[in-house]
């Protein structure tokens, strides 16, 4: 794993920084002059998960690029609340164009910055689930395909949130959303639809894929520097709970990712070349129940007759489990 | 930090314009607060030390020793004492303890207390003359705590001791395994250089002389008296005092106690004899108790300790009648309320002595000409706030007076003393303790505070340790000590771990830099409760607005 090892001083690596570490040791954005490259003022809702991820990926994005760093927007949450016209939240130079061209506009930057000779300024794109794994996917997938010099992030909150919560073919099984209502013998999304967009950048065989979560700043730090130190396509996939189209707590946003993990429910990895290289393990296991009742989304999992539909849960972190060795020991 | 400070320059379709012209602070309905909370340790601690923020000073390592023994200090002048005697009630409420095992307060307390003696480090400058003389009776913990602390305020403290040395039950009747004698002469000489002048073999009889001659008086003259119960025995019975046994030790003047020896009683005095006796040559020591492990006086870690090196124990037990080398013993049981009662079943027990360790009473023959002192239950009645006794201007604290017996107890009632008599002799009304609020377990998020186990001292082993007096348990070292301060998480108190100021998904916490914590922007909060719920140590509250 690229994450940093950080000595225990009364906190270890969990925490986003602590008094006692030295300057080297000390996380972005623990620093009192980080970047902020998304800044106060933006529309996100309270506690969202996706407003502190892209803050903690562009910060290290612009230290890594050395302040150079260009980044192209598909449309999305994250577009809206952090543009309302005539304002900004964003510091870096920053671009939206459609909902399904961010890839090809950033693949259309880097290709443009490489004829002027330019391969110092660096080029980053970013959307949803939605402008992703669904309608930007064919210009994600291009990009990739020709390896454009171009690190994509896909804050992955499982459905179209700011229109009203709609399911997207990131939106999980049995999750309750406008489109997939919680009615009938099996309610919420089906089981059997949707896809990995992890396991789909790593079929394409670029440089670099990894996941992460807003529960670990370190390795989602680290993920970042280790994207911007190659060259070619990048794939960065963040899972970040959304309370409004989840349902849950707007402080539990945190919590929600790290439950997410500790479950086994969302596998945070590392691939280079389409090669599984390192998996974080889990380590203080939970059951599948600890992420799925604070989300008002599943709550008919737990009514009667929801058992059948948590076992399930129950088998796919299993299985999450067991093909990434989630708690380790196995080779 | 190569941070971009100017104005975000945007897309071709937008003009300069900046979200921060835009306050979201209006959105909220709960604002974060940062709070200073008690932790459970401090608060259990009887000395009243402020356990985490010595912690917090030893954590930096070499620059904050002083500074931690310092902030200790001025509690308690007896750290290297009470890091090895303490039973630290302080850990038994430590908040690590549900994570994994509690911090090893007492093992760094002890660290610095060692480290202040090796190093010469002398305590605080007292105040300004007063010019009030003040008399301290006793010199055991309750007394040179009271005596370092009004010294300290400025007053002139003279302390008597009847016994040939200062320290009261520190040096006559705590094992010198538990508590080597040079530590504590060490440390009460480092009082005595503040000015506090100890007279020895120097016994107050009466309380009009002593009043006569000083300003207020401060009675600790502790409990050092055998409490006795009748038991038949026989002309050829060895019976003596468990107290007196470990004084005679302590002076240099080790009894004969034969091969067998029985104690009878169940707490820290019963097991400290029975300690003693192996290290005096008694192959069997048994100590007879009439009722449960689970109701023992005696701290559960002396009494594993003294399993450990071969002590035994006969639970539900008392001594009926004792005839030469033959102890009769009856068989009790417990009724419903936990009272033992005899079942009339006896059995025999040989033991060449008997040691006698069933309560210890305070010697008050120096109240006779004080009749308006009045003693409740063997101890001196003294107003709970102030400790001032029957008579004005004479006060009372440590094992003479109501309360726990304990050394670390005394001390904290010693300070207390102290601070009532400052204020009496100002003629001030001394306020009631303020009550604090506790920083409980369940406000902690415990995720971040990496599984960290505690740094056991090493145990003489216990073959080793009945051989002699040698003290039992060694010192951490000093890197082991920063590790193990380490592992307090700070309870209730901002240790400045950056979670606040990093997971704010509005950007709206300031970071104001080293020692001077955080401040949070209203004008953008939108009091979504992250920073509460992600707080390690419980340092925010979240406070409904009112608009």
């Amino acid at each position: 794993m690229t994450t940093v090892h950080i000595p225990f001083l009364q906190t270890g690596t969990l925490a986003v920084g602590g008094r006692l570490l030295t300057e080297e040791e000390r996380s972005v954005q623990s620093h009192a002059d980080r970047p902020s490259s998304l800044t106060k003022g933006h529309r996100a809702c309270q506690g969202c998960a996706e407003a502190l991820a892209a803050r903690w990926v562009m910060d290290t994005a612009v230290e890594a690029a050395g302040g150079k760093l260009i980044v192209a927007n598909a449309t999305g949450c994250l577009e809206v609340f952090s543009t309302l016209y005539p304002e900004s939240a964003w510091k870096p130079p920053w671009i939206h164009s459609l909902f399904a061209n961010a890839a090809a506009v950033a693949t259309g930057i880097a290709a443009s910055l490489h004829a002027q000779g330019r391969d110092d300024v660096r080029v980053l794109a970013q959307g949803g689930d939605g402008g992703t794994v669904d309608i930007g996917l064919a210009a994600v997938s291009g990009m990739f395909e020709r390896n454009d010099d171009v690190l994509y992030v896909c804050y992955d909150n499982q459905g179209y949130m700011n229109t009203g919560v709609q399911r997207s073919s990131a939106t999980p099984a049995t999750a309750r959303t406008a489109t997939t209502p919680a009615v009938g013998r099996h309610p919420g999304q089906a089981f059997g639809q949707g896809k990995s967009m992890v396991k789909i950048a790593m079929a394409h065989e670029i440089p670099y894929v990894a996941s992460a979560t807003p529960a670990d700043l370190r390795d989602l730090e680290a993920k970042v520097r280790t994207a911007m130190s190659i060259r070619g396509a990048r794939y960065l996939h963040v899972l970040v709970p959304c309370p409004l189209g989840w349902g849950s707590a707007s402080s539990a946003s945190i919590a929600l990712a790290r439950a997410a993990v500790q479950s086994g429910i969302f596998p945070v990895i590392e691939a280079r070349a389409g090669e599984l290289t390192d998996v974080q393990r889990i380590r203080e296991r939970v059951d599948v129940s600890a992420y799925l009742e604070p989300q008002a989304r599943f709550a008919h999992l737990f009514t009667p007759g929801g058992e059948d539909a948590l076992d399930r849960w129950r088998a796919l972190a299993e299985a999450n489990i067991r093909r990434y060795d989630l708690l380790g020991g196995a080779s | 930090m190569s941070g971009h400070d100017s104005p975000p320059t945007v897309g071709v379709s937008t003009g300069p314009a900046t979200s921060l012209a835009y306050h979201t602070g209006t959105w909220r309905t709960e604002r974060p607060v940062y709070v200073d909370l008690a932790p459970p340790c401090s608060l259990a601690c009887p000395s009243g030390e402020d356990i985490r923020g010595w912690l917090g000073s030893t954590q930096e390592g070499e620059v904050g020793f002083e500074k931690a023994w310092r902030r200790l200090v001025a509690a308690n002048p007896l750290p290297a004492v009470m890091g090895r005697i303490c039973y630290h009630p302080c850990q038994t409420a430590c908040n690590r303890g549900d994570v994994d095992e509690e911090v090893g307060i007492n093992a760094v307390e002890r660290f610095l207390g060692d480290t202040a003696l090796a190093r010469g480090w002398a305590l605080p400058a007292p105040a300004a003359q007063s010019g009030r003389r003040v008399l301290v009776v006793g010199s055991g913990p309750a007394g040179l705590s009271a005596a370092y602390h009004l010294r300290q305020l400025g007053h002139a403290v003279t302390v008597r001791e009847a016994a040939a040395e200062p320290g009261g039950m520190m040096r006559y009747g705590i094992p010198a395994y538990r508590l080597p004698r040079d530590v504590l002469a060490a440390e009460i000489r480092r009082i005595e250089a503040t000015g506090v002048r100890i007279e020895c073999s120097t016994a107050v009889t009466s309380l009009d002389h002593a009043q006569a001659e000083f300003d207020a008086v401060v009675l600790t003259v502790g409990a050092g008296v055998a409490h006795h119960v009748d038991i038949p025995a026989g002309a050829a019975s060895h019976i003596v005092d468990a107290i007196d046994v470990l004084r005679d030790v302590a002076s240099g003047h080790p009894p004969l106690l034969g091969r067998r020896v029985a104690v009878y009683g169940g707490g820290n005095t019963a097991i400290d004899a029975a300690r003693t006796a192996r290290r005096l040559g008694a192959s069997d020591a048994v100590v007879v108790y009439r009722r449960t492990r689970e109701q023992m006086p005696a701290h559960p870690t002396e009494l594993a300790d003294a399993v450990g090196e071969g002590v035994r124990v006969q639970w539900l037990s008392t001594i009926s009648a004792v005839d030469g080398p033959r102890v009769t013993i009856e068989r009790m049981e417990l009724d419903a309320d936990g009272r033992p009662h005899g079942t009339g079943e006896y059995e025999e027990l040989d033991a060449d002595t008997v040691l006698l360790a069933v309560g210890q009473d305070a010697d008050l023959s120096l109240l006779s000409d004080a009749p308006d002192v009045t003693v409740v239950d063997g101890v001196v009645r003294v107003d709970p706030v102030s400790l001032m006794t029957g008579r004005d201007g004479v006060f009372a604290a440590g094992d003479v007076s109501p309360g726990s017996r304990t050394a670390t107890y005394a001390i904290g009632r010693g300070a207390r003393a102290a601070k009532a008599v400052d204020a009496w002799l100002a003629s001030r009304v001394l306020p009631a303790e303020p009550v604090a609020r506790e920083a409980s377990a369940d406000r902690l998020n415990a995720w971040y505070y990496s599984d960290a186990p505690k740094q056991h001292r090493s145990e003489l082993e216990a073959a080793r340790r009945v051989t002699g007096f040698e003290e039992v348990l060694t010192g951490l070292d000093a890197e082991h000590a920063v590790f193990e301060a380490r592992r307090c998480m700070s309870c209730g108190s901002c240790f400045e771990c950056d979670n606040c100021y990093g997971m704010c998904p509005d950007d709206a916490i300031r970071k104001l830099g080293p020692g001077m914590r955080y401040e949070i922007d209203y004008d953008y909060c939108k009091g979504c409760g992250i920073c509460a719920a992600e707080c390690p140590c419980g340092a925010i509250d979240m406070v409904p607005e009112v608009r």
